[in-house]
């Protein structure tokens, strides 16, 4: 038991001082046994700080330190790492919180000096049973994996593999590019989408380092950071890519279709298909539920026409495992079904336009070669662009999708330049234009003639409803059967709008995919409450998750728009690179302990351990904590029927002694 | 427009009589967009929120009144704002002041004197029941209270849903009663009017008269006393399970209790009442109700369920003079023949009142009927 304790009372400036009489609680400190020395300083963890601490442990021997100071959430690493250095292990470390859990929220100081003391009690009394532990070491498989292809995933995977890494880059599509290969221009630059993405793809597809596994699914994640195992399911495509030369004629020529997914049910694909012209792999597979041959035995015609015989009815799933040191998830995003807001007509009224229909609409190499029409082929002489579909609204969405208001303005001028005769409104609530160029392109297309109306699109119905629905003189001059009536108040005029058009886009919000939450179970990375993934810190930690060696990237963290999805592919690849370039880790020392003698084999903690570290020894019929994977959350230890579990460094001592300083005033 | 100097404190008085959510409204002028006035002469209730957010005159003028409370914006505002409240409570704010329109005062006065807004006497409340046979409640013989609303009482059309209604829960076995003359209307206009005293008063009389007879479980008629009852009695001691007509009759055809026979061969469509079904999310049951009925064959109108076009009777608008060409009710018969509806078939007095107003003024008054759900049930028995 250390007896020979030296306790640090930090001024922080004022942040502590102007509250906590620091010289009373450092004097109080000195009367507690145990206790050998007691200081103050402005500021601990200052060079000089440190430096005080480490003479005072080489000079005096000291077995034990307290700091108090701020949260240990801030320094603890440092004064560990200062004690360390000085040849104390880092675990005699203990840190008074005398900043944000007193000095802050504590009101006169008087109080705020007797809380300090009383918490410098706990922290001496605790410090007392501390055991010295070690950190352990494991090294780190130099290999990654990256789950999705857009391109966040894209960007990562290609950062680490020029770097030298082993890169799996597994997509659930049978194709990457994501959501960036349906889009014809970006804003605001207005680059075409294909050309600056297909480069990347194709980089992606042929390069060394990157093994691709499209039409692939994680299916199951085990192990820790440095060693994750994962189970890969690879879909039966049924055509043999190793002998496949991507000829086509099989797509040419068989003879059933399905709506394409790709082009948002705008168009029709063979059963025997690529997504896209551009695809990577640029070689097809067969849809079973489309194909004739799967569903009744009947046609081969893809068969009698591959002279590279890559046609294999009889493939069936399978799944590869792969070892990895850390993972990159960048699974994207999907967008809200503009079916949930009824009022805006979309399934309902042909008219009525998601952004990704437009997307395709719009994209020379969609259903209509790039001319924008309606779906009886008529070019719209007007169109209404409803922003915030979904997005700052209690009712779907709370956030702001971030991106909808610089397409809507792309999409504004697109409509501008193939139509120059076109009416183009956009209703918005505010114009969000933030980013580099963007507030520019908000004026260009003010510029451009585009109406802006400070209102939010409310209503949208079909020109014959709408005869039936209002007074006569309510219905606009020419109005058409088939066209829309949008109905909005224009705040700054203070007026109610019916605008007929003839197209309607709606900009649907940003939603986590339908499967985040089970991926985020899979990947052990938690979902805020947008149903995201979270990231570990908004702002010093926007890629790291709270699984060390996870990391995050792109639309599956928060909507976001290209840049800075790119931006954060490159991020998580540095992040996961600094990791694998130190070669090994340290991991938790603070773990948590099976004591054989008193485990009754009844496995409850098995079941509760949100890290998987608990496993069953069948011969010795035991539970046993696996280090590596134990984050020490104490979940086992307390749910222990026979107390056989012990939590390192939170022992009932330890936790014990800590209140009885607390109380001890 | 000459300058303004903003007035908070007229904004944090709003917040004391209930309007909470002022300052969320971000002005996204999706209220106004969805408002029913939208379609004829639009009532601008963001502009009104706008005002009352700075305490600015305006927000108390006549626009307040013409709102029915039918909550098509309510339903819709992405702040989650309960713009209804907002409109009450900036009515019963200036209600103080006496600044209550004349046509409502009379209503008002009628519910103080006479515990109904229609100019009744009280003790002609039970009339219709007595000749209709309908037994006093009495908690040893009745599972339900038939709380029937005060226009049976006062109003002929109406008394011809309430004797459906008794007629279809007689031949579905339910044991029901009814109150006396200790009986008041519910205040649900009355609150909405502005005048939160006299909804008080009511409420409380209407609390003891309930604890008295020992009820536990009510029918409530309109879906407006249906409302009330279940979402404000609370604040006066009521506990009991409040149902509308229509969950009721869809319950009893479901467990065969009720077997509609007679076919009606008729078109029918569906009008929901806005404190049915926005207010109260009830959509199914109704529809439930009428698909179970022989030779009906059911048409959903182009404004249905949430989108529900307001008849224009709620709010205190049923004694308010709104001009022809303006009138909710005058667009939503059109619309149901649009459709190919013989019958607008809905489940509120309210609704049924003005919509036979209405038909009055159609080129041809038998283009379509007005029926409740009850009157339409009780013609398949």
């Amino acid at each position: 038991m250390p007896y020979k304790i030296g306790v640090y009372v930090c001024h922080c400036g004022t942040n502590i001082a102007g509250m906590v009489n620091v010289e009373e609680v450092a004097d109080f400190a000195r009367g507690i046994p145990g206790v050998t020395l007691s200081r103050t300083y402005k500021f601990m963890c200052s060079d000089p700080g440190q430096a005080l601490l480490q003479e005072d442990i080489r000079k005096n021997g000291l077995d034990a330190v307290v700091v108090a100071a701020c949260s240990p959430l801030m320094h603890e690493r440092t004064f560990r790492r200062a004690a360390q250095e000085a040849g104390l292990n880092p675990f005699l470390v203990q840190i008074a919180n005398i900043r944000e859990q007193c000095s802050w929220v504590t009101e006169g100081k008087g109080a705020a000096t007797e809380k300090a003391k009383a918490l410098v009690a706990a922290a001496v009394r605790r410090a007392r049973e501390h055991q010295p532990l070690e950190m352990r070491r494991v090294e780190i498989t130099p290999s990654a994996l990256v789950v999705g292809g857009g391109i966040a995933g894209i960007q990562a995977a290609l950062d680490l593999a020029d770097a030298g890494v082993q890169v799996v880059l597994v997509e659930r599509e049978p194709s990457i590019g994501g959501h960036m290969a349906m889009f014809d221009k970006t804003f605001p630059t207005l680059d075409c989408a294909a050309c600056i993405l297909t480069p990347k793809m194709v980089a992606a597809g042929s390069h060394p380092n990157i093994k691709l596994m499209t039409w692939s699914e994680v299916e199951e994640v085990s192990g820790f950071v440095g060693n994750f195992k994962v189970k890969i399911r690879r879909k039966a495509g049924y055509v043999d890519h190793d002998k496949c030369t991507g000829c086509g004629l099989c797509i040419e020529k068989c003879p059933y279709k399905a709506d394409s997914e790709f082009e948002q049910g705008l168009a029709k694909r063979k059963a025997i298909y690529l997504p896209f012209a551009q695809a990577v792999p640029n070689k097809p597979i067969i849809d079973k539920n489309a194909c004739a041959y799967l569903k009744n035995g009947k046609c081969r015609v893809c068969v009698k026409f591959c002279e590279a015989a890559a046609i294999d009815f009889t493939q069936q799933d399978r799944v590869e495992e792969v070892t990895v040191g850390t993972i990159v998830l960048a699974t994207g995003f999907q967008a809200m079904d503009g079916r949930r807001i009824p009022e805006l007509g979309y399934g309902r009224l042909p008219g009525v336009y998601s952004a990704l229909e437009f997307e395709r609409l719009n994209n020379a190499a969609g259903p209509t070669n790039g001319v924008i029409q309606t779906r009886d082929g008529r070019a719209p002489r007007s169109v209404a662009i409803l922003h915030c579909t979904g997005s700052r609204d209690e009712n779907h969405h709370r956030y702001c999708s971030r991106v909808c208001c610089m397409y809507a303005l792309k999409y504004a001028h697109l409509l501008r330049e193939k139509l120059p005769e076109a009416r183009v409104y956009n209703f918005y609530i505010d114009m969000r234009c933030f980013g580099k160029g963007y507030e520019e392109f908000y004026k260009r297309l003010q510029e451009e003639g585009v109406r802006f109306v400070r209102g939010k699109g409310a209503q949208v119905w079909g020109g014959a409803e709408w005869k039936a629905m209002v007074p006569a003189a309510a219905v606009p001059e020419g109005l058409e059967d088939h066209q829309l009536v949008v109905v909005a108040e224009d705040s700054l005029l203070q007026q109610v709008l019916h605008v007929p058009v003839d197209m309607v886009v709606l900009t649907p919000a940003f939603e986590p995919r339908f499967d985040a939450e089970e991926v985020g179970r899979r990947f052990l990375v938690s979902r805020g409450a947008d149903g995201f993934f979270l990231e570990q810190h908004p702002k010093l930690a926007p890629v790291s998750t709270t699984n060390e060696g996870v990391f995050i990237a792109g639309a599956c963290q928060g909507p976001k728009d290209i840049p800075d999805t790119v931006a954060q592919g490159s991020a998580a690849a540095s992040k996961a690179l600094s990791l694998i370039t130190r070669k090994e880790i340290e991991i938790e020392a603070t773990t948590a302990h099976v004591q054989d003698e008193l485990c009754s084999g009844c496995r409850t903690c098995i079941g509760l351990c949100p890290y998987n570290a608990i496993t069953f020894d069948e011969a010795r019929k035991r539970a046993a904590v696996n280090d590596a994977l134990c984050k020490g959350c104490g979940t086992c230890v307390a749910a222990c029927p026979s107390s056989a579990i012990l939590a390192r460094h939170f022992g009932d001592r330890q936790i014990f002694s800590e209140i009885e300083g607390l109380l001890s005033l | 427009m000459p300058a303004a100097t903003p007035f908070l404190e007229v904004a944090d008085a709003l917040k004391e009589y209930g309007a909470h959510d002022l300052d969320l409204c971000y002005q996204c002028s999706t209220c106004t967009g969805s408002c029913p006035w939208s379609f004829v002469e639009p009532l601008n209730i963001r502009r009104l929120i706008r005002l009352a957010q700075l305490g600015l005159p305006g927000y108390e003028g006549e626009d307040l009144w013409k709102c029915t409370t039918c909550a098509s914006c309510q339903v819709r505002c992405p702040r989650g704002v309960a713009i209804v409240d907002l409109v009450r409570s900036t009515r019963a704010m200036i209600g103080e002041t006496g600044l209550i329109p004349q046509s409502l005062r009379s209503a008002l006065g009628s519910v103080k004197g006479e515990g109904n807004p229609w100019n009744g006497k009280r003790e002609e409340r039970n009339a219709w029941t007595e000749s209709a046979g309908i037994p006093r409640f009495d908690p040893k013989k009745h599972e339900y209270l038939l709380s029937a609303c005060c226009m049976p009482s006062y109003d002929k059309r109406s008394r011809r849903i309430a004797d459906a209604l008794w007629k279809v829960l007689q031949a579905g076995g339910v044991r029901a009663g009814v109150l006396g003359p200790e009986e008041s209307c519910c205040g649900e206009a009355v609150r909405k009017i502005g005048d939160e005293g006299t909804f008080t008063s009511l409420g409380k009389s209407n609390a003891a008269a309930f604890e008295k007879a020992g009820v536990r479980k009510v029918i409530a008629l309109s879906p407006h006393c249906y409302h009330t009852f279940k979402n404000e009695y609370a604040a006066f001691g009521v506990k009991v399970e409040v149902h509308h007509a229509s969950e009721i009759m869809q319950r009893l055809i479901f467990e065969g209790k009720l077997k509609p026979h007679k076919k009606l061969d008729r078109t029918v469509t569906w009008h929901d009442p806005c404190y049915l079904g926005r207010h109260n999310d009830i959509f199914d049951a109704p529809r439930a109700v009428l698909s179970a009925l022989p030779g009906v064959t059911f048409r959903e109108m182009f404004r249905h369920k949430k989108q529900s076009l307001c008849c224009g009777g709620g709010g205190g608008r049923m004694w308010m003079e709104t001009k022809r060409g303006e009138r909710f009710s005058d667009l939503r018969l059109p619309e149901a023949m649009a459709v190919g509806a013989s019958v607008l078939a809905t489940g509120c007095p309210y609704c049924v009142n003005m919509f036979e107003d209405s038909r009055l003024g159609l080129e041809r008054e038998d283009a379509i009927q007005v029926r409740d759900l009850a009157e339409l049930v009780a013609e398949t028995l």
